[in-house]
């Protein structure tokens, strides 16, 4: 099954509120995915620090940092449950492989303006638990697991970044990612789960390269063989696209403050001004997508 | 009497619906709050009138019997799946397979329906005033489906017996699908469909689908195919 939810702010209005909004929108996304829970939120800085967003899987913070002192110039380390947030000037091209020599933490995220946190548990702990209510942006991302192929773990939890602000998540269930990770491997791609999702994130990022966002999604549309609805992030907004069966379903409200996007509509009847919204049901097999 | 599913629990209130006071017999009742909640007036038996204030999820007014049921909003998947008798009116969109399986009574859509309206429909009237999506009466069995606007692809895919009558552009055909006459007896029976569903508009602006009967029976030159 799988819950997922998006917001996009049109306006600034919300986006001190943006946070708390989403964290709605997870909870009550509980009963489609109670295993993990994961939400990627979008807050430009405008200048040249990178956030990196840091599983610590069982080390201790206190450890991590001594570490990655010696080895890395922090601009600032925050520690969010167990996840941490380090910015830093230096590249990720640079520090992507001194975090790879850690053996236990993971890496979930990185980029401009892009925190991620995911974590196993049922989404009311887990938006407790980083505290999503305080954070602001412009938009964000979120997913509730209910896990299918692959084990219940932080590997296994959405959302999948595997590249620069880049971040996606999934309801459904791919069946050609095997071979898809095969070739994406060749030409350079790493993975670090057995996940079906992780494989579209890397497919995705790897055609960003030569493509924008709506051009990738609508070749994913040839390459991505199975049951989905995808809602795929960059730094400036985000994307949709259903499979063409249609199966997994997917509901859209836009108003002039934001675009908010769910599996179910009880995801959104929280927020703003709904029941004045524009609602409708993304079509199948059509990309819609909304960036700054 | 108003239903307020802010205070009340959504099992009480379908507990009341389906257990009227018969002492009382008040036959009117507001839903209000519905929130996109799931199964809002399932399995009702009574004849009653429910007017839901809002958009609501999944399977509402599932099972349906003798009910009235208004839904002033949106509905998500399955509504009126396996209705029996009685009548639902969407004033909004419905999500996919609406009126799914349903032996009988009437479901009218004032917006769109998306995909797989009424598979597998087994006697019921479904009248959709916007545009159905693909896989619509996927092997439908018998009843009516009336589309004011497009269909999807693969219309009718599988089908048995159900008779559908579509007034704008149809994507495709499904298989064993296709366009027949459009007799007296069949004009007689959509005017009277129109007419419970409000509308004016001329039987003779519709075209019929309905089954080839190609797949009914194995066709013994198709077995080297299996």
């Amino acid at each position: 099954m799988c819950g997922i939810v998006g917001i996009y702010l049109k306006s600034i209005k919300f986006e001190k509120s943006l946070g708390g909004m989403l964290s709605k929108m997870l909870v009550s996304m509980e009963s489609r995915g109670p295993d993990s829970a994961g939400f990627a939120i979008y807050n430009s800085e405008k200048n040249k620090i990178y956030k990196y967003s840091i599983c610590l899987n069982g080390m201790s913070f206190e450890k991590f940092v001594k570490e990655i002192k010696n080895k890395v110039k922090i601009t600032n380390i925050d520690k969010n449950s167990d996840h941490v947030i380090l910015k830093s000037i230096e590249k990720p091209n640079k520090i992507l492989p001194i975090l790879e020599d850690f053996s236990t933490i993971s890496l979930v995220g990185y980029g401009k303006s892009i925190e991620i946190f995911k974590q196993v548990g049922s989404p009311s702990k887990i938006v407790k638990k980083f505290n999503l209510d305080n954070f602001s942006g412009t938009h964000a991302i979120g997913h509730t697991r209910m896990a299918t192929e692959s084990a219940i773990t932080t590997d296994g939890s959405h959302p999948y970044s595997t590249g620069e602000d880049e971040c996606l998540v999934h309801n459904g269930s791919l069946s050609n990612h095997n071979n898809l990770r095969r070739k994406l491997k060749k030409s350079g791609s790493k993975f670090s789960s057995d996940n079906d999702t992780e494989v579209a994130a890397g497919y995705i990022s790897d055609s960003l390269k030569k493509r924008n966002l709506k051009q990738t999604l609508n070749k994913g549309l040839n390459d991505l063989d199975g049951f989905y609805t995808f809602i795929a992030g960059t730094h400036s907004g985000f994307a949709v696209l259903r499979d063409e069966i249609a199966c997994k379903p997917a509901v859209i409200a836009e108003t002039k403050d934001y675009v908010a996007i769910s599996s179910e509509f009880q995801a959104m009847a929280h927020l703003p001004n709904v029941n004045n919204a524009k609602i409708f049901e993304p079509e199948p097999g059509i990309v819609y997508s909304w960036e700054k | 009497m108003i239903l307020d599913l802010k205070k009340l629990k959504l099992r009480s209130v379908n507990e009341k619906l389906q257990n009227i006071d018969r002492k009382k017999n008040k036959r009117d009742f507001i839903i209000s709050n519905p929130e996109g909640n799931h199964a809002i007036c399932a399995g009702l038996t009574e004849n009653i009138d429910v007017t839901i204030k809002g958009h609501v999820g999944y399977y509402c007014a599932g099972m349906n019997q003798n009910a009235n049921i208004i839904v002033d909003g949106n509905v998500g998947t399955g509504v009126a799946e396996n209705m029996m008798s009685g009548k639902v009116h969407v004033k909004g969109n419905a999500s996919q397979s609406a009126g799914a399986t349903a032996h009988g009574g009437i479901l009218i859509i004032d917006g769109d329906a998306s995909s797989r309206c009424g598979i597998s429909m087994k006697g019921i009237d479904i009248i959709v005033k916007g545009s159905v999506g693909h896989m619509s009466a996927f092997m439908a069995q018998s009843g009516n489906l009336v589309v004011f606007g497009d269909a999807g692809e693969a219309l009718g895919d599988s089908l048995y017996e159900t008779d559908i009558y579509v007034k704008g552009k149809v994507k495709s055909l499904g298989a064993d699908c296709k366009e027949k006459k459009m007799s007296k007896k069949h004009k007689t029976k959509l005017k009277e469909l129109l007419k419970k569903a409000g509308s004016n508009i001329k039987p003779e602006q519709f075209k019929r689908y309905g089954s080839a009967r190609k797949l009914y029976n194995f066709n013994i030159d198709n077995v080297s195919n299996y």
